[in-house]
C-alpha cells in the first residue's frame, strides 16, 4: 500500500469522525442539553433579578461551556480506544499529532461548535445587553477551539483508565483558568463600554499556542496510554 | 565509555541510587535542622516586628519560603518529567512522583499560613486575590498529578503520564499567574528581587535561611521518599531480595 498523503489522512480522519458523529446524534446532543439545564439552574438558584443575571452572564455561560465540554470530552478517544481503532492508528504511518489534531477538529465542529450557536440564547436567558453578545460569540469562537485542544490532552491521559470522566475535570479545569478569566472579562469590559480586544487577542495567542503545542502531547498521551 | 554517560548511567540504577542515597539523607536533615533553627531563631526572636503589622509579619518566615517551594518544586517536577519520559530513566519517574506530595504540602502551608497572616493585615481570611488564587490553581494541579498517578495500576505508566500532566501545567503556569495577577490584586508585590529589595536586611536574612532549611528539607524528604517508593517497586528485584539478606547477617 503507498504511503497516502497527509492531508489525504486528515481528511479521510474527518470524514469518519463525522460520519461517527451523525450515527451517534443523540450522544452528541446530550452536552448540549446539559449546557441549557445548567444555565437555567443560576436563575433559579440566585433570582430571577435581570440586573444581577446580566452581571454574572459571561461567567454563568462561560462556566456551563466548560462543563459542557468536559462532559463531551471523556468520549473523545474512548470509543477508538476500546474497539482498538487508537491501535491502528500508532501503528499508521501517519504522524500521530495529525491524526490526533483531526480528532480536536472533529471533535470542536461537534461539540464546541454548537455551544457557539447556542450562546444567543443562552445570553437571552441570562439578560446580557446587547454589547455583549457580539463579544460572547467571538470570546466563544476563540476559545471553544483550546477547550478542545487543551482538554485532548486530558482526554488522551485518561482514556486507558475505567473512570476517567471525574479525573479529567480534575486535570483539565485548573489548566482552563486563564481563557475563563480572560473571556468573562472581555464579555464584562465590552458590557461596560471599556476595550476588550486585548483579551481577545490575548486569547487569541492561546489558540495558537495551544494548537502548536497540544497535538503533540495528546499524541505524546495516548502512545502513553497505549504503551 | 564516556565517563558522563557512565555518571548519569550509575545514578540511574536503583541499587546505586539506594546505596549513595543513605550517605546523603543524613547530612541533608542536619542542613535543614542548623539552617531552620537559626532561620527561626532569627525570624522569631531576632529580628524588629514590622512597623505596620507588628508581630504577625513574623510569619512570613514561613510562609514566603514555602510558597517559594511550592513554585520551585512543580517547576523541578517538570524538568524530571522531560527526563523521565526523553531518557526513560526510571530514578526520575520515582522521584516525580516522590515530590508532589512534598510540594502540595508546602502549597498548603502556604495557603493556610498566608490566610492566617491576612486577618490581622487584610483583616479577612481568603480574599480571591492574584496570588492566593494562582497558589490554589497550583494546589490543583499538584491533587491533579497525584490523582493521575493514582489511578494507574502500572507504575511506569503512571509515572509517565504523571510526568506528561506536570509538563503540560508547567506550561500553563506562567500563564495562569499572569492571567490571575492581571485579574484582581490586593497582594503585596514581590519584595525580592533583581531590580532590588524593599525588605530590611535584618529581616532578609531570617527569610534566607529558612528558604534554604527548606530546600534541605525538600531534599532528604524527596529521597526517602524515593528510597521507599523504590523499595515497594522493586520488592521482588534481585537487588532488594540481596539488600535484605545482608540486612539479616
Amino acid at each position: 500500500m503507498s504511503r497516502q498523503s497527509a492531508s489525504t489522512a486528515f481528511s479521510a480522519l474527518l470524514r469518519r469522525d463525522f460520519l461517527l458523529a451523525y450515527r451517534r446524534r443523540a450522544e452528541l446532543l446530550q452536552p448540549l442539553v446539559f449546557l441549557l439545564v445548567v444555565t437555567t439552574l443560576f436563575p433559579l438558584g440566585v433570582g430571577p433579578s435581570p440586573q444581577l443575571l446580566a452581571n454574572i452572564a459571561p461567567g454563568v455561560i462561560w462556566i456551563a461551556a466548560l462543563l459542557a465540554t468536559v462532559l463531551s470530552l471523556d468520549s473523545l478517544f474512548r470509543s477508538d480506544y476500546e474497539d482498538g481503532t487508537l491501535e491502528q492508528m500508532i501503528l499508521s504511518d501517519q504522524s500521530l499529532s495529525l491524526i490526533a489534531l483531526s480528532r480536536i477538529v472533529a471533535h470542536w465542529l461537534v461539540a464546541g461548535l454548537p455551544i457557539v450557536l447556542l450562546s444567543p440564547l443562552l445570553a437571552l436567558w441570562m439578560n446580557l445587553p446587547g454589547e455583549g453578545m457580539s463579544i460572547l460569540i467571538q470570546s466563544l469562537i476563540i476559545g471553544t477551539p483550546v477547550l478542545s485542544l487543551i482538554g485532548a490532552i486530558g482526554g488522551a491521559l485518561t482514556v486507558s483508565l475505567k473512570r476517567g470522566g471525574q479525573l479529567l475535570s480534575l486535570l483539565v479545569f485548573p489548566l482552563y483558568v486563564p481563557l475563563l478569566i480572560l473571556a468573562t472579562s472581555a464579555v464584562s469590559s465590552a458590557v461596560a463600554g471599556l476595550p476588550y480586544t486585548g483579551q481577545l487577542g490575548l486569547m487569541a495567542a492561546g489558540l495558537i499556542g495551544a494548537l502548536t503545542l497540544a497535538p503533540f502531547a495528546t499524541a505524546a498521551a495516548l502512545k502513553l496510554s497505549l504503551s | 565509555m564516556n565517563p558522563i554517560y557512565l555518571f548519569f548511567h550509575k545514578t540511574g540504577s536503583p541499587p546505586w541510587f539506594y546505596k549513595y542515597s543513605a550517605y546523603l539523607i543524613p547530612w541533608l536533615w542536619a542542613g535543614f535542622i542548623i539552617l531552620a533553627a537559626i532561620g527561626l531563631y532569627q525570624g522569631l526572636l531576632v529580628a524588629p516586628p514590622d512597623y505596620q503589622q507588628g508581630e504577625s509579619v513574623r510569619i512570613m518566615y514561613l510562609h514566603v519560603p514555602a510558597a517559594w517551594m511550592s513554585m520551585m518544586i512543580y517547576g523541578m517536577m517538570a524538568i524530571m518529567g522531560i527526563i523521565a519520559l526523553v531518557w526513560r530513566i526510571r530514578i526520575m519517574e520515582v522521584m516525580i512522583i516522590s515530590s508532589a506530595p512534598i510540594g502540595a504540602a508546602f502549597t498548603i502551608i502556604a495557603l493556610v499560613s498566608g490566610s492566617l497572616w491576612g486577618r490581622p493585615t487584610w483583616g479577612t481570611y481568603w480574599v480571591w486575590d492574584a496570588r492566593l488564587t494562582s497558589e490554589l490553581v497550583l494546589l490543583f494541579l499538584y491533587f491533579g498529578v497525584i490523582a493521575l498517578y493514582n489511578s494507574f495500576d502500572e507504575p511506569r505508566k503512571a509515572a509517565r503520564a504523571a510526568s506528561l500532566l506536570s509538563i503540560v501545567g508547567a506550561v500553563n503556569l506562567p500563564i495562569i499567574h499572569y492571567s490571575v495577577l492581571w485579574w484582581n490584586t490586593l497582594h503585596q508585590g514581590s519584595s525580592i528581587g533583581t531590580s532590588g529589595n524593599s525588605i530590611d536586611t535584618s529581616m532578609l536574612w531570617p527569610l534566607l535561611y529558612m528558604a534554604v532549611a527548606f530546600k534541605f528539607y525538600f531534599g532528604a524528604n524527596l529521597l526517602s521518599r524515593a528510597r521507599l517508593r523504590l523499595l515497594k517497586q522493586d520488592h521482588r528485584k534481585r537487588w532488594v531480595k540481596d539488600l535484605l539478606a545482608e540486612g539479616k547477617n
